[in-house]
């Protein structure tokens, strides 16, 4: 099963290729990694996807867990939970093409946010899925170049994951 | 402690920090990056240094020391190739949980990242095998990060740390106040001490209903100094007990009621329990594969207590019916008192039918071997260092046969008696594990057993015992193989002995003498005891005995990989013996 977990580290010099080598070491997969500093800059916070059978995600939790840069950690999948994920596509736009790709901007909530004669940069946020039906979406050979971030996530309700 | 607003360089700070922390000896090796410390070494004067003569052996060092005394080890090493020497030391004391810090040099700051000379990525090359480690890039961080690396390394499941120091952090002409923390406090690392009430009373319940229980102990309880609690709750329950390699002396291997090591090299009984058991309470142990041998068949009628320091350990290999997360002698204190406030007191025997079954698996003798020939048989050696020693010794060991002869042929009564190598398997460990061992210990008898193959791995510390006048006993079971090696391919290869053999050896009598020691080899039964007497009779003179022993002993019962503990393999001297 797909598991999104949020880590707090402590913003220290190695904490990202500590996880890194955590899942290679170990053989678990990961699908996406971001991370980033907080409102508290000591402290950065790291979404990562992962997919494997309850024990090995079990595993992968107490292993994060027991790096000593971890602070808490929290399985958004155990519960209610937002997730996004940021995406920027470049695109061909020439002639007919720049109206049914507005068209689809539109529909999908994206926004255009560079212009060339020949080119659009679509961003668009959401669920990882969306960001799929997205690319789908795009006629065949328009795209030249896609950018994720790979997911964040958040429980939803007034608890937070802080200290 | 020091009084606050003394000012020191950075170099000086390493090494008050160091006194600060109580710490009895540095293993050492200089070198550029860390001349700058060497200095304040010599200048303070207070602080001994062991100088070994390869890093391997100063983190072996200060492993063994480490080992026998439940204190930190310390090691002090270079940066470049001072470092990565020392990287099997650090992964073998990793492997098996063992409190180390370890301090590298490295080069200065601004030259980090421009392959300087003698640079490598320390804190990269070091980072799958250690606790924890750090880069201290400014002198006003050193201080609380030494502080650190030993609180990490001695709580929790201990393990080595390193420190990775730039040159330019230990600058001698920059001073700064020093003030080294008592007390430190790390958000993100709250290790747990005691196990959960409600946990224990679970575990409780089952080991009350247990018809065939047992305890299948580790090195968790050594390294906690579960050792009392574990002996009286053993003696209160009633119930058996095995231990892995790890945990042998933990509870007194002559004890009526422990049943000899289990695994792939452990006791028929043992392991013939482990397969028939209904409630297994594992303490501190980490169901390594060399002991549940295939996972299908471990344990498969048991219910499952799990206590460990350590929630990764748990249900990581197996899966666990009562998790307990804590530290092994608060647990346990626990467990003992809840178990006696519920246990009933009729005088019965408890579970004496499960001892009868028992009793039956012990009357296979499964250690049996033929000693007939002329030949000296390594497992005799064994017998007859025990013998001599009176069951007495701090023994550190190699990696081969000899390790696994050691384990099963001399029962350790006392924990932190025996040091050796499980985890990693580490050929080279043995000497200066005992090195170690003899300089936290000098009054004990303290000896290494090891294998032509193995000592050869670190055979320069032979100096180091002669600087330092170490009266360390070396018992080498000589067979003129990587004994563990030719076994295997005597099994599995169909006898295809390739580069097995350990050609070309030196006469170890010699090599010893060269370096200041006495040397002796033995080749005869009959001369054997005596020998040995003489040998430890030299109190104050490291002995080299060279035992030239059967060649083509195997050691036995074995589980062959992919079988379980009821298909045990017995020695030829059984082949009249059907089993289970
Ligand atoms: C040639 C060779 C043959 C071998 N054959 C065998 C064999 O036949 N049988 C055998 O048993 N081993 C054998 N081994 C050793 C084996 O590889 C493992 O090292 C060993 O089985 C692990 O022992 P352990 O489970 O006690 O774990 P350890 O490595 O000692 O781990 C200790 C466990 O205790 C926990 N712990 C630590 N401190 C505490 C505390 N304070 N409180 C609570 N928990 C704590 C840790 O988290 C960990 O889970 C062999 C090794 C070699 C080299
Ligand atoms: C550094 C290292 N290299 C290789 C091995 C693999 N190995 C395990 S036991 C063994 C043979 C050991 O031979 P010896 O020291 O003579 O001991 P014996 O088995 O003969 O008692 C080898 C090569 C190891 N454990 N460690
Ligand atoms: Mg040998």
């Amino acid at each position: 099963m797909r598991h999104i977990i949020a880590v707090l580290l402590e913003n220290e010099a190695g904490a990202l290729s500590r996880v890194a080598g955590l899942f290679s070491a170990r053989g678990y997969n990961i699908e996406s990694l971001t991370v980033a500093p907080t409102d508290d800059p000591t402290l950065s916070r790291m979404t990562l996807v992962t997919t494997g059978n309850d024990e090995v995600v079990e595993q992968i939790k107490k292993q994060l867990n027991k790096l000593i840069d971890t602070v808490k950690l929290l399985d958004l999948s155990e519960g209610p939970h937002i997730e996004r994920e940021m995406m920027m596509v470049k695109v061909r736009a020439e002639r007919q093409d720049r109206e049914e790709l507005k068209r689809l901007t539109e529909i999908f909530r994206a926004k255009i946010i560079d212009v060339t004669d020949t080119s659009y940069v679509v961003e668009l946020t959401g669920a990882s899925k969306k960001l799929d039906a997205f690319i789908d979406a795009v006629p065949e050979g328009l795209i030249i170049e896609v950018v994720r971030s790979g997911p964040t996530g958040i429980a939803r309700g007034e608890k937070g994951l802080s200290l | 402690m020091s009084e606050a607003g003394v000012e020191l360089s950075g170099a000086e700070i390493v090494i008050q920090a160091l006194i600060d922390e109580g710490v009895e000896y540095v293993f050492g090796y200089p070198g550029g990056a860390v001349l700058h410390i060497y200095d304040a070494l010599f200048k303070r004067g207070a602080l001994k240094h062991i100088l070994v003569r390869h890093e391997q052996a100063a983190a072996h060092a200060a492993d063994g020391y480490a080992r026998a005394t439940g204190k930190c080890g310390v090691c002090l090493v270079t940066s470049g190739p001072g470092a990565t020497n020392a990287v099997t030391g650090i992964a073998t004391a990793y492997m098996d949980s063992i409190p180390m810090v370890v301090l590298t040099g490295q080069v200065p700051t601004p030259f980090i990242g421009s392959d300087a000379f003698q640079e490598v990525d320390t804190v990269g090359i070091t980072r799958p095998c250690v606790k924890h480690n750090f880069l201290v890039k400014d002198v006003k961080d050193l201080a609380v990060t030494i502080r650190k690396a030993f609180f990490i390394a001695m709580t929790g499941r201990p393990g080595p740390v390193v420190v990775d120091i730039p040159k330019d952090v230990t600058d001698p002409n920059i001073k700064i106040p020093y003030v080294y923390p008592r007390e430190i406090r790390m958000r993100s690392y709250n290790p747990v001490e005691k196990g959960h009430l409600g946990q224990i009373k679970k575990a409780v319940d089952l080991m009350l209903a247990a018809k065939r229980p047992v305890f299948y102990t580790g090195g968790g309880v050594v390294l906690g100094e579960g050792s009392a609690q574990l002996t009286e709750l053993v003696h209160a329950t009633g119930f058996p007990i095995t231990s892995t390699l790890m945990g042998l002396g933990a509870v007194p291997m002559t004890d009526p009621q422990f049943l000899g090591m289990l695994g792939m090299h452990g006791t028929y009984e043992a392991n013939m329990a482990m397969h028939e058991t209904d409630v297994l309470i594992a303490v501190g142990a980490r169901f390594d594969d060399r002991v549940t041998g295939k996972i299908e068949h471990f344990c498969p009628h048991a219910q499952i207590i799990h206590i460990d320091v350590d929630p990764a350990s748990i249900a990581k290999n197996v899966k666990v019916d009562v998790p307990i997360v804590g530290q092994v002698a608060s647990v346990l204190a626990d467990l003992l008192r809840l178990y006696q406030e519920r246990a009933s007191k009729s005088s019965e025997p408890p579970v004496a039918q499960w001892w009868a079954k028992i009793a039956e698996w012990r009357a296979v003798n499964c250690l049996k071997y033929d000693g007939s020939g002329p030949a000296i048989k390594p497992q005799y050696a064994v017998e007859t260092l025990y013998k001599v020693t009176n069951g007495e010794l701090y023994l550190a060991s190699d990696v081969g046969q000899h390790q696994m002869f050691a384990a099963q042929f001399y029962p350790f009564d006392k924990p932190r008696r025996w040091i050796n190598s499980g985890g990693l398997g580490t050929m080279g460990y043995g000497l200066p594990a005992a090195m170690g061992a003899q300089l936290a210990f000098p009054e004990a008898q303290v000896a290494c057993i090891t294998g032509d193959a193995s000592i050869l791995m670190c055979i320069q510390e032979l100096a180091t015992c002669q600087q330092y006048q170490l009266p360390i006993k070396v018992l080498l079971l000589n067979n003129g193989y990587m004994g563990m090696v030719r076994q295997w391919q005597e099994l599995f290869y169909e006898s295809r002995y390739s580069h097995s053999y350990v050609d070309a050896l030196p006469d170890f009598v010699k090599l010893s003498e060269s370096f200041g020691h006495v040397g002796m080899r033995i080749e005869r039964p009959e001369d054997l005891e005596d020998a040995m007497r003489e040998a430890f009779a030299m109190k104050d003179r490291f002995v080299f005995m060279d035992v030239i022993v059967d060649p083509t002993e195997n050691v036995y019962p074995m589980i062959v990989a992919g079988k379980g503990h009821h298909e045990m393999q017995l020695s030829p001297s059984h082949s009249d013996r059907e089993l289970a």
